[in-house]
């Protein structure tokens, strides 16, 4: 078997199948990072996985994951001013968080270098939004590179570095989701050899670090005298890549992807030419649109979306007679662009968004085809569905069979009125809000739920409110909500669901779990918590004691004031994989009895995947999915959920 | 091969993510180009969870295009016949192992079950071979993925890519026990008449 932790420690060149999130890591240990921070969320975690692999006596850098995105990006940042290269890693929608801190950075001098990697995740695929980041590296004065493959994700980290170190500034690694997650063989280059010092070089003589008064105004000064070298760095940049398909007379210069510095010598005679400006994975997705288009149109493919390298954009306007650009999101690169051709006085078509869907959705192949095909007719246009396919309903994701929360929301489902509101919050208990238990109505962000439920109940007599938690989540950004509650004299009921893991990410640890990402550590238990904080009624529930809740949701929210239930049972996914781990087997899976009456409880209502409604209209038990948990059977009104002596049927048999 | 699309979907905890990293080493094992990309995150709770592999020179984007894959890869009925709708070439193959995990629709009896027949008679308009798998002796579903993957193997599905790639390719992501079983169920099923 192949280690990861081999690979990436490897001191030879070695070419391995990776994914973005692997690749990173090795050039993490390459350009010798000494700190490096996070919080989970997708599409990054698997960085964390990438680092967890390598046992912790050979990780070449300190490693944790901090209570939130701020948090973490403060770690690096005080690493970095200390003289170590320090690198933070989170989600898209995690640099909202980290944002008071971030848009500082860009005026410090970062003596160590710092590299701050974004998951962004155009289509949000497992996000609230599919905010367009690139935004924020020009809020800041901070440069962002884009990489579009695992073997990019390995080099612009490198290159990152380099600009990181050099102009003591931080830069930005934007990778979203199919670039954190697509695989392709990387070839990593032999391990420098590096020598590292632990010596503190902190130093307010390297600042200044406190931006009071007029200090903010010559931080910001210096911030853009950085950026305008930056300018000149992407001027130059290799990663700025221009492909011809369309060589004119004389040309013969080889313009594919990599670093060779080759002199761009383009014939200003533009005639009829096309060209398109792309950047990341759009770039990816063109390319195979373009192996179906025989008129193939010129590319600049950027790797730095800012600063731009505003030279090669200005010849590449100045060399075609219409220029496309193409990219996700947001007109980011385009309004540049068109600034950049007006102030030249470029005479150049330059056609950006062309209608709302343009500005949504990841730019897949199948994406970037609609797109081109609105742009120009010789591309591969539409082709009508094939009507006569059969229709089949999505499928959307659901708590795990076993899970506490199916048993909490069937149970706190029973003590609502039809008329109370429900506050959702980010974790796996978000899935509450879907069919059938549909508690869980607004929702904006990590952490929201209790400001959000104590707007709702001012001024409202009439409709009770209830907000809920994740335990991960209550750490990350959910106390100062709480405190709020309790200061302003809120009247809702909070219940946290707590599941003793950060679930939804892939079971990290937090600070209740009694574990860090290295090493056991003080456990910091939510009901201490609460009870520091001044909450006077807290009541503790097991969730697989359905009726024990239903009460105590009943007796917290007869109560005038705040009040908190923590739901709690582990994490069942997490409890049975430690199980098999551990060479145990789960309990016999369920049956469904002679008594069953066909009330469909515990499908309609309980709704574990488990139960499977057979076309006859009974009920049947998918015994690979059951975990033999029996939180099932006190649903069943008539007890015709059983024990299984040992696994049978299964549905061909049925 | 100048490129070769398989789409392989199912549903979260069906170990989708498994049998792609198997697929992905073994057509690299057979030298020839591979890339991809699978899903992770929420949608792995149960929900849709797809994986995609790509071989050949020209193939760029990570993701293959709707309607565009040469092989689907299912591990459940309905996920089979979503993936050879949205994703599957007519001509196709589609092979897929027949568990039933009904979705929440299915359940809450608001859509029709999908039967065999159904994908079999969508198969035979559509010009697609559809090669459904089950395996009763199986104990384990989790070793589902590796019987659909000597099945891939048996009837030279992926081009270029033999029994001997798949077994490197094993031994590249497991070790012991698990090796040990995994490689005995492939050759099993590889030789079953």
């Amino acid at each position: 078997m192949k280690r990861m932790g081999d690979f990436l420690l490897s001191q030879d060149p070695v070419s391995e199948i990776v994914i973005g999130n692997t690749a990173v890591v090795r050039a993490m240990i390459e350009t010798g990072v000494r700190v490096v921070s996070s919080y989970p969320g997708s599409p990054t975690p698997e960085i964390a996985n990438a680092i967890a692999s390598i046992d912790v006596d050979k990780r070449p850098f300190y490693f944790e994951f901090s209570v939130n995105e701020k948090v973490a990006t403060e770690v690096a940042f005080g690493a970095s001013v200390n003289g170590h290269l320090s690198c933070v890693f989170f989600k898209s929608v995690g640099i909202n968080v980290a944002a008071d801190t971030f848009v500082q950075l860009g005026l410090m001098e970062l003596i160590g270098g710092m590299v701050i990697i974004l998951g962004d995740d155009p289509g949000a695929n497992s996000s609230q939004n599919e905010q367009d980041n690139r935004h924020y590296s020009r809020l800041s004065y901070i440069p962002m590179l884009e990489p579009a493959t695992p073997t990019e994700v390995y080099q612009m980290f490198k290159e990152a570095v380099l600009i990181s170190k050099e102009k003591k500034m931080p830069v930005i690694l934007r990778m979203s989701t199919h670039v954190c997650h697509a695989k392709e063989k990387v070839s990593f280059k032999a391990m420098p050899q590096l020598n590292h010092s632990d010596e503190p070089l902190f130093s307010p003589e390297n600042g200044p670090y406190i931006p009071l008064t007029s200090k903010a105004l010559d931080m910001k000064r210096k911030a853009l005298q950085k950026w305008a070298v930056v300018k000149e760095i992407s001027n130059e940049s290799a990663f700025n890549v221009e492909e011809r398909f369309q060589p004119k007379k004389g040309f013969n210069a080889d313009f594919k992807l990599g670093k060779s510095k080759v002199s761009i010598n383009i014939d200003t005679q533009k005639d009829q030419k096309r060209g398109i400006i792309t950047a990341g994975v759009p770039y990816l997705s063109l390319k195979d649109v373009l192996e179906e288009v025989v008129d193939k149109p010129d590319i600049l493919k950027l790797g730095f979306v800012n600063p731009l390298p505003q030279d090669k954009i200005i010849r590449f306007l100045e060399a075609h007679h219409e220029v496309k650009v193409l990219e996700e999101l947001d007109d980011f690169l385009e309004q540049e662009i068109k600034r950049l051709a007006f102030e030249q006085e470029i005479k150049v078509k330059i056609i950006g968004k062309m209608d709302i869907e343009d500005w949504i959705g990841e730019y897949t192949p199948d994406k970037v085809r609609e797109v081109m095909a609105k742009t120009w007719k010789d591309f591969p246009q539409p082709v009508a569905e094939d009507q006569e396919k059969p229709k089949i309903n999505p499928r959307p994701p659901q708590m795990c069979p076993g899970c506490g929360h199916r048993s909490a929301f069937y149970a706190i489902k029973k003590a609502l009125d039809a008329t109370d509101i429900t506050v959702a919050d980010i974790g796996c208990h978000t899935l509450g809000a879907l069919e059938p238990y549909n508690v869980g109505q607004v929702l904006l962000c990590m952490g929201h739920s209790n400001g959000t439920a104590a707007g709702l109940s001012l001024l409202n007599h009439k409709r009770r409110v209830v907000s809920f938690l994740g335990d991960s989540t209550f750490f990350h950004a959910a106390i100062p909500g709480i405190i709020n509650a309790i200061y302003n004299n809120h009247n809702h009921t909070l219940i946290i669901m707590e599941n003793g893991t950060t679930a939804m990410t892939g079971h990290q640890e937090h600070p209740a779990t009694g574990k860090n990402f290295n090493e056991i550590t003080q456990k910091i238990p939510l009901r201490q918590v609460l009870e520091g904080l001044g909450v006077k009624d807290i009541e503790e529930v097991d969730t697989y004691s359905q009726q024990k809740l239903t009460e105590a949701v009943k007796k917290g929210m007869d109560k005038e004031g705040f009040s908190v239930i923590i739901a709690k049972h582990p994490c069942m996914l997490k409890f049975t994989r430690d199980q098999r781990k551990a060479g145990r087997n789960t309990p016999n899976p369920v049956h469904i009895g002679d008594k069953c009456n066909r009330t469909y409880e515990c499908i309609s209502e309980f709704a574990c995947p488990t139960f499977q409604l057979a076309p006859d209209g009974s009920v049947w038990v998918q015994e690979d999915l059951c975990i033999g948990d029996r939180s099932c059977m006190q649903t069943c009104p008539v007890q015709a959920i059983e024990p299984t002596a040992k696994r049978g049927a299964s549905h061909e048999s049925i | 091969m100048n490129q070769f699309d398989i789409y392989l979907s199912g549903v979260g905890g069906q170990g989708i993510g498994l049998l792609s990293e198997l697929i992905a080493r073994a057509i690299d094992h057979s030298g020839q180009r591979v890339i991809g990309a699978d899903t992770h995150g929420l949608a792995q709770r149960g929900g849709m969870v797809a994986s995609h592999i790509r071989m050949g020179q020209t193939v760029h984007a990570a993701l293959v295009g709707k309607n565009r894959a040469d092989l689907c890869v299912s591990l459940e009925r309905h996920e089979a016949l979503r993936a050879m709708n949205d994703f599957l070439k007519n001509e196709g193959t589609l092979v897929y192992y027949d568990a039933l995990w009904q979705p929440l629709d299915v359940r809450l009896a608001k859509a029709k079950q999908v039967e065999n027949t159904e994908i079999e008679k969508e198969a035979r308009r559509r010009g697609i071979t559809a090669i459904r798998v089950f395996e009763d002796s199986l104990e384990e579903a989790r070793m589902q993925n590796i019987v659909v993957s000597a099945v891939i193997c048996k009837n030279s599905l992926i081009p270029g890519v033999n029994q001997n790639h798949f077994l490197l390719a094993m031994d590249d992501l497991m070790k012991g026990k698990m090796l040990e079983d995994n490689q005995t169920l492939f050759q099993k099923m590889v030789e079953k008449p």
